[in-house]
């Protein structure tokens, strides 16, 4: 079972790197490239650090930076959480 | 004129403003011929602890309104400040960024502080909660260059951009380098700066230089030449220009803008106690000789105004040696701004460049009773109507950068004999 949803690193994606002009983050995101979306590995690796803050577990910084996508992202970070025992 | 000097005169096509006087040129413009000042009691955070209690802070400006959203997060207020300055610079002079070359447009801005405030942020943050709650941010936003980055990410400029350090003196300095790459390869350049470091961490670090006034009431706080100077009051903000050739401007349909370019020079202090005298009149004298004028050919000259007694004097004498005593109108608009460090020089070119386009020396607020000793025709109370052909724009950054620019009316330089 998801712990981790998509509606929440929306949210943390908001308040930690802002949302460019022209990107709905509310619409389907969770196939697009974090690139496309106009999310660098900078702003990547900031909202990674902001989960591993906020649920205390690891998340190494060139997974999360080579996941690619939000829903590969939110993927990720429950396994993660579920090694946890979350 | 040869058409190789023709080719590279440099003109001022756009002006973008974020000033305690005002934001945008002409609010900027009304408040100082009006006199109004934007000193005040600082409330970004309580002051009271500080001795410093007053500042020139840019009031009404919302990030929200003038910044891209995804920006605000990752950039420090001085990099939104210049952000929306150089929006507004691109916006006046009407270029479309995307439509010109990438490489041809460059950025350079001047910066003293950086990113002070979001700096405090993230070490509040680390010594309350540890390393990992400092935000991956903090490796850019802080930094000197961030702004003419984030501009030049922002606009697609890809041209030789960088950053000038240099206290007050970096706003003339940032004309300076973007006139010499327009001579190069450049075809636009965004220059000027912003700076804004009104946040406890950013004051403190200020209140190390000695320089500050402590007064407590607007009026009497900052009072270059004046025999009750006591220092200066900091400010925040700034302008940021848009610089071209003639010939490019005119290409695009902009004519001679503001005003041009015509002479630049920058020099350095000896150290203090050292036998050799300050650069400020050979500073003058050189940008004088590169403008191909003699003193009388300057009609104003806008001071650096330090607002501290030894500086002042200095600075009085080198004006009064190289114009005569009395013999030029001077003035410092700045008393109603505070000393905007990479901000501040970049909004005297502004307002110079205004000056020239009306014909009226703003005037220098607060002073009343000059200093013994400082021979200055210091235009005072009222702005003074009167022709004006070229400007002179003076500054001296802390530890003894020293830079001067001589500006020239629009359409007035490209038509003179030479």
């Amino acid at each position: 079972m998801s712990i981790f949803t998509l509606d929440e690193l929306r949210e943390i994606m908001r308040s930690s790197a802002g949302v460019d002009e022209g990107v709905d983050l509310d619409s389907d995101i969770g196939d697009r490239d974090f690139d496309d979306l106009g999310y660098d590995s900078l702003a990547v690796l900031e909202f990674a650090s902001i989960v591993q803050r906020r649920y205390g577990v690891p998340i190494p910084d060139d997974i999360v930076t080579e996941s690619g996508t939000p829903a590969k992202a939110v993927h990720f970070i429950n396994i993660q959480l579920e090694k946890a025992g979350a | 004129m040869t058409a190789s000097a023709h080719t590279t005169e440099t003109v001022i096509t756009g002006i973008g403003v974020v000033a305690p006087t005002g934001l945008g040129v002409e609010a900027h413009w009304e408040s100082v011929l009006a006199g109004k000042s934007g000193i005040g009691r600082i409330n970004r955070f309580d002051p009271s602890p500080y001795p410093v209690k007053l500042a020139g802070q840019v009031s009404g400006f919302a990030a929200g309104e003038r910044v891209p959203g995804r920006l605000i997060p990752q950039t420090d207020h001085w990099t939104h400040l210049g952000l929306a300055a150089a929006q507004a610079a691109l916006d006046d002079a009407q270029v479309v960024p995307a439509t010109l070359p990438e490489y041809e447009m460059a950025v350079v801005t001047a910066s003293s502080s950086g990113g002070t405030e979001f700096g405090q942020h993230e070490m509040e943050r680390l010594y309350q909660n540890g390393p990992s709650w400092v935000g991956a941010y903090q490796s850019i936003a802080w930094f000197y260059a961030a702004t003419t980055g984030q501009v030049s990410i922002r606009h697609g400029m890809r041209g030789s951009c960088g950053v000038v350090c240099n206290e007050q003196a970096g706003g003339i300095d940032a004309v300076g380098q973007g006139r010499r790459l327009l001579r190069a390869d450049a075809r636009l350049v965004v220059s000027g700066g912003t700076d804004a470091s009104l946040c406890p961490y950013g004051l403190v670090a200020q209140l190390a230089t000695g320089l500050l006034s402590v007064a407590e009431h607007p009026d009497r706080a900052y009072l270059p030449f004046d025999v009750d100077a006591t220092g200066y009051v900091p400010g925040e903000g700034g302008a940021i220009m848009i610089m071209e050739t003639l010939d490019g401007a005119r290409q695009r349909g902009i004519g001679a803008g503001y005003g041009s370019v015509l002479g630049y020079a920058a020099g350095f202090d000896p150290p203090e106690g050292s036998a050799r005298p300050p650069v400020l009149r050979r500073t003058i004298e050189r940008a004088l000789a590169d403008a191909r004028c003699a003193p009388t050919d300057v009609d104003v000259v806008f001071a650096d105004a330090a607002g501290q007694r030894s500086a002042d004097l200095v600075e009085a004498s080198a004006i009064s040696s190289v114009f005569g005593a009395g013999a030029v109108p001077v003035t410092a608009p700045k008393t109603l701004t505070g000393r905007l460090y990479g901000g501040g020089a970049s909004l005297d070119v502004a307002t110079a460049l205004l000056a020239l386009r009306d014909q009226v020396v703003p005037a220098t607020t607060g002073t009343t009773r000059l200093a013994p000793g400082i021979e200055l025709d210091l235009v005072l109370g009222q702005p003074r109507s009167l022709p004006l052909r070229r400007a002179l724009v003076l500054a001296r950054g802390h530890g003894g950068f020293t830079a001067a620019l001589v500006l020239g009316r629009a359409g007035f330089a490209s038509d003179r004999q030479r």
